[in-house]
Order: structure tokens, then C-alpha cells, then sequence
């Protein structure tokens, strides 16, 4: 009798492998940023509600690991959609055309903001983008001789500027795999780096060099990577009101009774604020689709529509309830008509 | 004797005291050692339950429905694409309207109709489905609160209410709905009941739980009896030369390997040579095989080993042959520690995450899994996707998921012990 299950079963299991070899794939496979997962997910679990599709699923493997995924080649194994905090790089798009992934329909969906927060037991900070490049850079300019650095000496954040709290400075953020931390980066460190004249002049002149004084973060211990979970940063605000954290605006917006954003450049980071591009440091959300799937794979033209549809990426739409934040009027008129009419991307 | 000599005797008795006090000492450390750990175990429980316990209940709020056609827009109740397009959300809002009819600015509706989770409207399309005898009619039904004012009532009595994304009137509703008993905290069927969700109060664990399900059964029914071949043969009939040695080596050497390397192995081999499809229990139970195999062949050649030779020599001694003795003696008799043995394994699987990230099983799936071949996420794997997740409602739910992950594990060992205890042979 126990014989004669586990063969049933050992039988079963080989003719699975035979069926699936052969037939298609019947639901939607999506790759990409872990920060556009938040808000792919929510459009997905929808759109299998409300239609008779299978639900799409959906895998967050950080925008570079999904383009890559995407890339591959045409065909059931590969994935039909990738998200991306960032804009597709030229080579990525080189890369796709090589691979025969020729037609390719991208997709700006929104926008989002990074935001440096406190716990509200401590004080809001206000900052410009040159004081935090100067608070987190590994090495600093010296005051009034051009092309000299030193390793960066601030432990307080009033000895930065007298202006600023009085505090340790002491700040978590993502390691350099995240996506946030890469916007972060060229958001942030940059343009604080370029306030001054002759690293402004350097990027024009050694590229790689700017970048390698620009975009290095101090590594003594006030800047604390913190992994890639949101949620533990915000935790870990909440334990310890001195210190602040970088993340997504999503969790400030789900976490305001715990949290509150600096003003960065004078700025508060608000979905108001961040819709109407104040907010400094906001990045572009996008999604990739790969148009040869859209014969074989069902449902992809009506997980675009749902996702494309005002009550989706719309100002009051779902997505905005969940912290995206919305791209304005004409824009989303523009991108919207393209992804109708399934116009292929050019790089 | 020289009488100044201490006799024997008497310096065992002086000493006596002081070995006596070491012999407390040694065995202080051992309790304390003991102590230390139950009491890390007593923090990690309570801290676990007093976040969890929130997620097995959850707040339903009653309302009077119209099922009616007009306001459904539906004509024909047998048309299905009427039945799936139908205004659901329209007759939950028009019944939070009759509900609180002071309730007249657009921005203060809006409010209202966030006290309601919008699986109401989900609830109704399935309530239709099954009998379209109810159209028309007027139900009285407990719809789900929105994870937001579930959030609130459950911590309302607290120190800090949570009021985050609450406005007062959308508090004073609450209050208004609590004290009249319309609004009342339930067993929060839906956990168990349903697969992921992005909304916390639809989210469940039956996707995870039946993919866990799923994967541990592919790995039993492989590693058990490939286990079990290999530790006989070993055992039993495997030469001792250099050749074995290096087996014996190597599969030692494979229980102590990382597991994520067996990941990016399922990875090269059944997903980009075999052209497997990524994220499904089969490709995930193939993995945790190779990973619990090299724990369940070490356990059982220690269970072969412990079965005493007089009983293979009386055997052999009575006619029967080395296939009969292994068969008929020596593995019943070793069955329970080999049992033990693939039930630790499988714990260890069950617990498992990293190897199952490079095969894509760390997604968001909604659909429940029907089989090996549907693609699915495991217990673990769900704890992790909701620890991430921002909305607040998901941390009593990740932590009612472990709950529910250390209940599985803590019933798994405990048979483990049990077996062991039932059917272990002294000699």
C-alpha cells in the first residue's frame, strides 16, 4: 500500500515535469526593483481579481538583477515585464537587442521620494543637500583651497553648521546594492558635492573622479548600513530619537505617528511637495515590457490597461494611496496614449 | 607509619569540602547555562506573541446590503462578464451612506469609505456567483475593516493609539460603530484561509503553508529513500579504502556547506539546463533534497551502526541472506533513528529561505498553488516578503506568521522526540 502511494506519487511528479515542458505559461511573470514591488504587487493582485486572468508574479530582484533576467531572450522561460526605479542604461538596452529582445515598451509610472527621517520624540532637522554631503562624505573639501581634501572630521552636526542640532551625527541608510541608496547617492551626495566650484568643474574634466570623491560614503561608523529593510530602519528610529534614516516615502506616509522627514533645502517631503517636484530628492519609476510576449502570454495588453487606468496611477488612484506619487497631468496623458498605441522604446 | 604524615583518610576529608563546593560550581554552570538559554527563548516568545497575537483576530463591521440590480448594473444575472464588471464597490459605499447619513461633503464620504476593506466588493461578487437567486435582495452581512481602523481598534485601549493615517471623524465613527456593536473583533479567518495580499486585512498564509506543503513532499519522498540507499550500502557492504573514505569526507563536508550555494546549484542545473520553470515547488523541493540529503545518509549510518552485530551474525547464522538481514532486521530496527534523523532534516528545510531566493521562489503570489508544478512561496519566505511590506497591519501578521511557522516546527520536533521515545530500542 505505501508502495504502491509513493510510486503514484514519484509518477505524477515526472509526468508533471513532461506536461510543463511543453506547454505555456498562463499568467504573467514580473521581475525588478524592489521599489516599484510595492506598488506592481497592488496593481497585479487587482487585476487577477477583477479579471479572469491568473494573477501575475511577481519577484523582486532589484532593478540591474531584472533587466538582466528580462534581457535574456523571447520566450516562456524569460520574464514578460521588469520594473525599474531607474531609467534602462544604454548598454542594458544593448545588451536586450542583442539577446533578441528588440520591442520593448517602456513605461513611467510615477515617481518616489527618498526622504531622511527622525523619530518624532527628536527634533525635525532642516538641511540642505551640501550639508549632508558634508555629514556623510568620506572625505571633504577644504574650506578655501580648491583641489585639497581631508577625511571628513564632523562627529556633531553643529560643528557642520551652527544651525543644526547639537547632536551626534548618526544616520542609517541602505547598503550599495539598494536601488534608494544609489539614488540617494547621485540625488543627494551629488549635487551636494557640486555646490562646491572646483568639484562642479571636476565632473566636467574626470568623470570617474568626481564620482570617486562624490559618491564615497564615510565608513567610520556614522553612517550605518542598516540592510535593505525599511521597516528595521523605522524600527530602529523609533528606539533611538538621535538618529535618522534614509528610505522610501512610502514608510514615512505609513509610519507619520512614528516619524517625521527633514526638510531637505528647505523643503518638507510631502506627497504635495514631491508631485510638484520641490522636493529635491526624488527619483522615476518605470516598467519594461517585452512586446513579442503579448502574443503568447495572456493578459499582458490588460494588466497595462489596469495599470495605465485612472483609478490606478491616476492622482487619486490606488497607487497614490500607497505612497506612489503620481506623475502630472499631461505626462501621464503622454505615457499613457504611448503604452496604448505600444510604441517601442529608443534609446 | 611516621605519625606526622597525614593518613590518607584524613586528607580526604579535608579536602572533601572544597571538592564538594566544585562539584556545585560545575553543576551551577550547567543550570545557569540552561537558564541562559530558556530565558532568551522566553524573551523571543513573548516578544513574538505579544506582536502576533493581534493577527489571529481581526475587525468586521456590519452592514445592510441592497443587492439591487439597478445600482449593480446588471441585467442579466447569467451573463458572466456583467457578473465580474458589476458596480460592487457602488452598493458597499451606498450602504456606509445609509449607514451614517449625516455624512454629506465628497471629502468626508471618501473617508467613510475607507472604513471598509474593499474586499467587501469582492465578497459580494462571490456571494452572487454562488447564488444568483440574491439579487435583488437585502443582506445582512460582516464585511472586513480596512487594516487601517483595524490597526486603530485593536490598539485603541493602548497607551499611543495608533492613529497615523486616521482623521477625528474617521476615529469618531469607529468609536460610534465599536460601542453599538456593529464593529466587532473576530477569529481572522482570512489568515488561514486565503494566499498573499497586499492589503494586510487580505492577506494570508494558505498560499505559503500549501507551497511549504508541497516542496516538503517532493524532498521526503526524494531524500528519504536516496538517504537510506546510500547509508545501507555504506554501511553495509561499501569496502574501507580510500575511496570510501573520501565519500564519507566529502558528505560530511556537504552538511556544512551554505545553503545558498545549494540555490545557486538548483539554479544552474534544474532551472537554466533542464529549462525548469522558476518559482515552483518542484525546482524548490530538488534543492532542499541536496541540501538535507547529507543530514538524513549521517543520521541513518548512525542508526544502521547502533543495530548490534549479534543480530546480523544470527540471521546470517539461520540462512538468510545479507539483502534479507538489511530488509527484515537491521532496517526496522534502525527505522526510528533514521525516522528522527529525516525529520530534523525536514525541519531544516521547512525553516529554510536563502536557497530558495535564487530560484525565484521569493515572489509575490497570490494564487493558492494546486500542485508541485503552480508557482508558490513558502512559510519562511512570506514572513520575509511581510517584515518588508509598509503598511503597519503587516507587522502583527509577520509575526503571527512565525507563530504559526514555530507551532510547525516545535509539532515537528516534538514527533521527533516522541518517535524516538516510542520506538527506540535499548540493548
Amino acid at each position: 500500500m505505501r508502495k504502491s502511494i509513493l510510486a503514484a506519487i514519484l509518477a505524477a511528479s515526472c509526468a508533471g515535469i513532461v506536461n510543463t515542458a511543453n506547454a505555456a505559461r498562463d499568467y504573467i511573470e514580473i521581475v525588478g526593483s524592489s521599489t516599484v514591488y510595492p506598488f506592481s504587487t497592488v496593481v497585479a493582485e487587482r487585476f487577477g481579481r477583477s479579471t479572469n486572468f491568473k494573477t501575475p508574479k511577481i519577484e523582486a530582484t532589484g532593478s540591474g538583477g531584472g533587466i538582466k533576467l528580462f534581457c535574456q531572450g523571447v520566450g516562456v522561460g524569460f520574464p514578460d515585464i521588469t520594473n525599474a526605479s531607474r531609467r534602462m542604461k544604454e548598454s542594458e538596452f544593448k545588451q536586450c537587442m542583442g539577446n533578441g529582445v528588440t520591442d520593448i515598451v517602456e513605461v513611467l509610472i510615477g515617481y518616489d521620494g527618498i526622504v531622511l527621517g527622525n523619530s518624532i520624540k527628536g527634533g525635525a532637522l532642516n538641511v540642505s543637500r551640501k550639508h549632508l554631503f558634508l555629514a556623510l562624505a568620506k572625505q571633504i573639501p577644504v574650506e578655501g583651497s580648491p583641489g585639497e581634501l581631508k577625511d571628513n572630521p564632523y562627529q556633531k552636526w553643529s560643528d557642520i553648521d551652527a544651525s543644526l542640532p547639537n547632536t551626534k551625527i548618526e544616520v542609517l541608510g541602505p547598503p550599495p546594492t539598494s536601488g534608494t541608496r544609489d539614488a540617494f547617492v547621485e540625488l543627494v551626495m551629488e549635487s551636494g558635492c557640486k555646490s562646491f566650484d572646483w568639484l562642479a568643474k571636476l565632473k566636467k574634466e574626470n568623470k570617474n573622479q568626481f564620482k570617486a570623491l562624490c559618491h564615497t560614503i564615510r565608513e567610520d561608523g556614522v553612517f550605518i548600513e542598516a540592510g535593505e529593510n525599511d521597516n528595521l530602519i523605522v524600527q530602529k528610529l523609533d528606539a533611538n530619537p538621535n538618529a535618522y534614516g534614509i528610505f522610501g516615502f512610502s514608510f514615512l506616509d505609513q509610519n507619520a505617528d512614528k516619524i517625521q522627514g527633514s526638510l531637505v533645502d528647505g523643503s518638507e517631503p510631502t506627497f504635495d511637495a514631491i508631485a510638484d517636484g520641490d522636493y529635491p530628492v526624488s527619483r522615476p519609476l518605470y516598467f519594461y515590457v517585452k512586446k513579442e510576449h503579448i502574443k503568447f502570454i495572456p493578459g499582458i495588453k490588460e494588466y497595462l490597461a489596469e495599470f495605465t487606468s485612472n483609478k490606478a496611477w491616476g492622482e487619486e488612484g490606488y497607487l497614490a494611496e500607497k505612497g506612489m506619487i503620481p506623475l502630472p497631468d499631461d505626462q501621464r496623458k503622454a505615457v499613457g496614449s504611448d503604452v496604448k498605441q505600444l510604441n517601442n522604446l529608443v534609446l | 607509619m611516621n605519625s606526622n604524615k597525614p593518613s590518607t583518610i584524613d586528607l580526604v576529608n579535608r579536602n572533601l569540602q572544597k571538592r564538594y563546593r566544585a562539584e556545585k560550581r560545575f553543576q551551577i554552570f550547567g543550570i545557569a547555562s540552561i537558564g541562559f538559554g530558556l530565558l532568551c527563548l522566553l524573551v523571543l516568545f513573548t516578544d513574538i506573541v505579544s506582536k502576533g497575537a493581534g493577527a489571529f483576530t481581526s475587525h468586521y463591521i456590519q452592514l445592510t446590503v441592497n443587492l439591487d440590480p439597478d445600482d449593480l448594473d446588471i441585467t442579466d444575472i447569467t451573463d458572466e462578464s456583467q457578473l465580474a464588471l458589476a458596480d460592487y464597490q457602488g452598493v458597499v459605499r451606498k450602504a456606509l451612506r445609509d449607514k451614517f447619513p449625516d455624512v454629506k461633503k465628497r471629502g468626508d464620504r471618501r473617508k467613510l469609505y475607507g472604513l471598509v476593506s474593499n474586499s467587501a466588493g469582492f465578497r459580494l461578487q462571490e456571494i452572487l456567483k454562488n447564488d444568483p437567486e440574491k439579487l435583488g435582495e437585502q443582506l445582512t452581512l460582516w464585511v472586513l475593516a480596512d487594516d487601517d481602523i483595524d490597526t486603530y481598534a485593536k490598539s485603541k485601549n493602548d497607551a499611543e493609539p495608533f492613529t497615523g493615517r486616521l482623521n477625528d471623524k474617521q476615529i469618531g465613527w469607529v468609536n460610534t460603530l465599536l460601542d453599538s456593536g456593529e464593529m466587532q473583533s473576530r477569529f481572522n479567518r482570512v489568515l488561514f484561509t486565503s494566499g498573499d495580499s497586499r492589503e494586510p486585512e487580505m492577506a494570508g498564509i494558505r498560499g505559503a503553508l500549501l507551497g511549504s506543503l508541497y516542496t516538503l513532499l517532493v524532498t521526503l519522498v526524494l531524500s528519504f529513500p536516496i538517504g537510506v540507499a546510500a547509508a545501507v550500502y555504506l554501511e553495509e557492504y561499501a569496502p574501507k579504502n580510500k575511496f570510501t573514505d573520501f565519500i564519507e569526507v566529502n558528505i560530511n563536508n556537504l552538511a556544512a556547506v551554505p545553503s545558498i550555494i545549494y540555490g545557486l546549484l538548483g539554479l544552474a542545473i534544474f532551472i537554466n539546463f533542464f529549462g525548469m520553470p522558476r518559482s515552483i515547488p518542484l525546482v524548490g523541493g530538488l534543492v532542499l533534497t541536496l541540501m538535507t540529503l547529507p543530514t538524513i545518509i549521517i543520521s541513518s549510518r548512525a542508526a544502521i551502526k547502533s543495530v548490534p552485530p549479534s543480530i546480523r551474525q544470527a540471521a546470517l547464522g539461520l540462512g538468510a541472506s545479507k539483502m534479507q538481514v538489511i530488509l527484515h532486521h537491521v532496517l526496522p530496527l534502525a527505522m526510528p533513528g533514521m525516522l528522527t534523523g529525516a525529520i530534523i532534516g525536514m525541519a531544516q528545510a521547512l525553516g529554510e529561505t536563502a536557497p530558495l531566493l535564487m530560484i525565484g521562489m521569493v515572489a509575490f503570489i497570490v494564487d493558492i498553488p494546486q500542485s508541485i508544478m503552480d508557482p508558490a512561496t513558502v512559510l519562511p519566505v512570506q514572513i520575509y516578503l511581510w517584515s518588508d511590506s509598509p503598511e503597519r497591519a503587516f507587522t502583527e501578521r509577520t509575526s503571527g506568521a512565525i507563530i504559526v511557522l514555530l507551532a510547525f516546527l516545535i509539532l515537528m520536533n516534538t514527533i521527533a522526540v516522541l518517535l524516538r521515545r516510542r520506538l527506540e530500542r535499548r540493548w
